[in-house]
């Protein structure tokens, strides 16, 4: 018996639609026990995102889910046609990643979670004029001008609860009356961007971390459903800009999957060399600025030289230091550089003995492991329940690398094994950014000697037109899953084009693994998940 | 009488652009008709700031990224005085809006500006800062940052390579060394009329 019968057992009700992932279509009130049932007893113990969707004669969300031992994926859409008041029962109680990804769709669409114990915005200000995902969104800037006046700030959140069949609205603070509250950021050097935590505080204990994102929210999802499929490409190099190539290979991936095409062979050995190469850049980085949050700044002058040799190789093939619009759909926009594979076999050989010097310099310092190891752990469980994925929940142990569980493009060929370490710590977080640039070394060196000849594109309409329909690619990104949603009406622009990327899961756990620890470890524990703030806010 | 040539040491006068502007600006100082002592010490002074124009680290998306290989071995902007990058606004120079500034952002933005030391310059860095960029038709994006605070010099680029930063920042120490010091920048706001224009707020 498949899981669709039983599922079909337990609720009558449903309708399934069938497809590379299975979608259950579960009437509102059920919500919540479809979603009981599937993660106690069908193992879906992985959220990986809501989709908030407005169909314009309803409002509703898709949920995907994933099970971590078997790999599958489910999905499940619940959908309610009161424009007015929307309300969806809340999964806060069962994932905990839920609370902020439910937040995100009622900032976007006005959907009320019932239950959700935080029903705050969370990108856009208090007193922002309507819901702009929303298809019949009033865009005129007057009702939300740009304006230097200080955004009104408030300590209330709400709780909506039904009692006797009626929604209530219950007031409760974030922080209580007598808590000390400090505030670090927008502006601060060592939040990696403008993020901002409100910081309660207990002596040197942090008592609880409010994280107020959106200083850098800058509509990405909203502009690309007025713009045609390869102009949406593009806003993949600004989002995480140190992926930029894996995630324009996820998007290239996602519309290829829809139109049935494939990249020929050429284009996507070059698209997997180009994202090792790009997660070499990124750790590089990472490890620099980390280095320097430590009071160690040499560090960033030793692993931006590595950086800047990349960066030089990207330039000769794609023309750009840091905003490639390399991919396309259908392959590559120009063939790689005749120096390319002599220039990358240059970096590969110097990369191990950088490596180690890096060790040297900084791994086994003394003050390093004082302010690492045991500081900052996130266990098993929870990093699945926060869906923290990438280096980070590789290192709490949860072997969650989507280029082996899920494989894409040539990965399933390629000899590598995931960088997996159980301590949950900083530390633990740290050495596995530094295997994972000798893990990229190693994929690279197995594809840069049989590049294939051959065409760098395949031949795609000048126009080109999705079909009716819906379409969901996960890819790996140097911070972990990105994933991809598109919804089509058919035409050459999507209806609905969400992206999942994995530093809102990072920035939403710091106030889970901060509390109990002292201040000064905060800024540790948030440069270890190494999250870039305008991949959060999108 | 010839025209005063503003340049530094390694860089030709023909080679730069926008001498127009420098030139309007020397211009404007030679009809002020300051005396020969001030002048002078005008020019010393200026000689020193533009030599070590500190910037506020200040970045919110990628363009910031370009600027930490502007500060780091291979572009090097310690060769200019520049790399000394400060955290609070008050002990910096100028400020490089490295990235976009959205709705949320702009307050905050405007409030780092008013918190600058004077004399304090803006660079708009990149698409973004200048115009909006690609993200101009967003419902949460400001259409460049010059309707919240005076420009100085605009680095177009998404993002500027760091030699084009090199050069931004090298027109504006050019700028600095023809303005006028005593009684020209370096004016000292008034407590009262400042706190006329900025009221504070009340904390409820």
């Amino acid at each position: 018996m498949n899981i669709q019968e039983k599922i079909a057992g337990f609720f009558p009700e449903a309708s399934f639609e069938e497809g590379e992932i299975l979608r259950i279509d579960i009437p509102a009130e059920k919500l919540h026990e479809l979603a009981q049932k599937l993660r106690d007893e069908f193992g879906y113990d992985y959220l990986v995102t809501i989709v908030g969707m407005d169909w314009t004669d309803s409002l509703g969300c898709i949920y995907y889910l994933m099970n971590t031992a078997d790999k599958s994926q489910i999905s499940f859409k619940a959908a309610t046609a009161d424009r007015e008041h929307p309300a969806l029962d809340s999964v806060a109680d069962l994932w905990k990643i839920a609370v902020i990804l439910e937040r995100e769709v009622y900032d976007f669409f006005g959907i009320i979670f019932v239950n959700n114990p935080d029903m705050r915005r969370l990108f856009l200000n208090i007193d922002w004029v309507g819901y702009p995902l929303r298809k019949d969104y009033d865009e005129n800037p007057e009702l939300n001008p740009v304006t230097t006046e200080s955004e009104r700030q408030s300590d209330e959140t709400y709780v909506w609860k039904r009692e006797d069949g009626k929604l209530v609205k219950h007031v409760e603070r974030v922080f209580q009356d007598d808590d000390f509250v400090v505030n670090i950021g927008p502006q601060h050097p060592a939040t990696h961007g403008v993020l901002r935590f409100r910081t309660a505080l207990d002596g040197e204990i942090i008592k609880k971390i409010d994280v107020y994102m959106g200083y850098i929210h800058r509509g990405v999802e909203k502009l690309c459903e007025n713009l045609q499929y390869p102009q949406t490409l593009h806003f993949m190099d600004r989002l995480d800009y140190f992926s930029a190539h894996n995630y324009h290979h996820g998007l290239c991936l996602c519309i290829e999957k829809a139109m049935g095409i494939e990249a020929p062979r050429r284009a996507q050995v070059i698209r997997v060399i180009m994202d090792e190469l790009s997660r070499i850049a990124s750790h590089c980085l990472f490890i620099g600025t980390y280095c320097m949050d430590l009071g160690a700044t040499t560090m960033l002058f030793y692993t931006l030289r590595v950086r800047e040799q990349i960066l030089d190789i990207m330039e000769r093939t794609c023309g750009a230091r840091m905003t490639f619009n390399y991919s396309c759909i259908g392959g590559l926009m120009a063939d790689i550089h005749p120096d390319f594979v002599k220039d990358v076999k240059e970096l590969l050989a110097i990369c191990p003995k950088n490596v180690a010097e890096y060790n040297k310099l900084f791994t086994g310092n003394v003050i390093t492991k004082g302010r690492l190891e045991g500081v900052g752990v996130l266990t098993h469980d929870d990093a699945i329940s926060y869906g923290i994925t990438g280096p980070s929940g590789r290192a709490s142990g949860w072997a969650c690398d989507v280029r082996k569980t899920h494989p894409y493009s040539i990965y399933p060929e390629l000899k590598f094994e995931q960088v997996v370490r159980t301590e949950g710590d900083s530390m633990a977080r740290f050495k596995n950014r530094m295997d994972e640039i000798q893990q990229s070394v190693d994929i690279i060196n197995q594809l840069i000697d049989n590049i294939p000849e051959g065409e760098y594109c395949a031949k795609v309409p000048k126009i080109i037109k999705l079909p009716e329909g819906h379409w969901f690619q996960i890819v790996e990104g140097c911070r972990g899953l990105f994933g991809v949603y598109i919804e089509s009406k058919g035409g050459n622009q999507p209806y609905r084009l969400k992206l999942v990327t994995p530093c809102l899961n990072l920035a939403s756990v710091v106030d889970h693994i901060t509390r109990g620890d002292k201040i000064a470890d905060l800024i540790t524990i948030g440069g270890s998940l190494d999250y870039i703030v305008p991949d959060i806010d999108r | 009488m010839e025209m005063k040539k503003v340049t530094t040491k390694s860089m030709p006068y023909e080679d730069w652009k926008d001498n127009e502007y420098i030139e309007s600006l020397v211009q404007e100082l030679r009809d002020s008709g300051t005396n020969i002592i001030v002048g002078s010490l005008d020019t010393l002074i200026n000689w020193g700031r533009s030599n070590s124009l500190w910037p506020l680290t200040f970045a919110t998306s990628c363009c910031g990224i370009e600027f930490v290989s502007l500060g780091a071995a291979r572009f090097d902007m310690a060769r200019f005085g520049w790399e000394v990058a400060r955290s609070s606004p008050r002990q910096a120079d100028f400020m490089m809006v490295a990235g976009t500034i959205v709705n949320r952002m702009a307050p905050v933005f405007r409030r780092l500006y008013d918190q600058l030391a004077e004399p304090k310059y803006v660079i708009a860095c990149g698409s973004c800062a200048i115009s909006g960029g690609p993200f101009r038709k967003s419902y949460h994006v400001a259409k460049g940052i010059e309707d919240l605070v005076p420009v100085d010099v605009f680095v177009p680029g998404c993002p500027p390579r760091p030699e084009a930063m090199i050069y931004g920042i090298m027109q504006l120490s050019r700028k600095v060394k023809v303005e006028k010091f005593f009684g020209g920048v370096n004016r000292q706001e008034n407590r009262k009329e400042y706190l006329a224009a900025h009221p504070v707020e009340e904390n409820k």
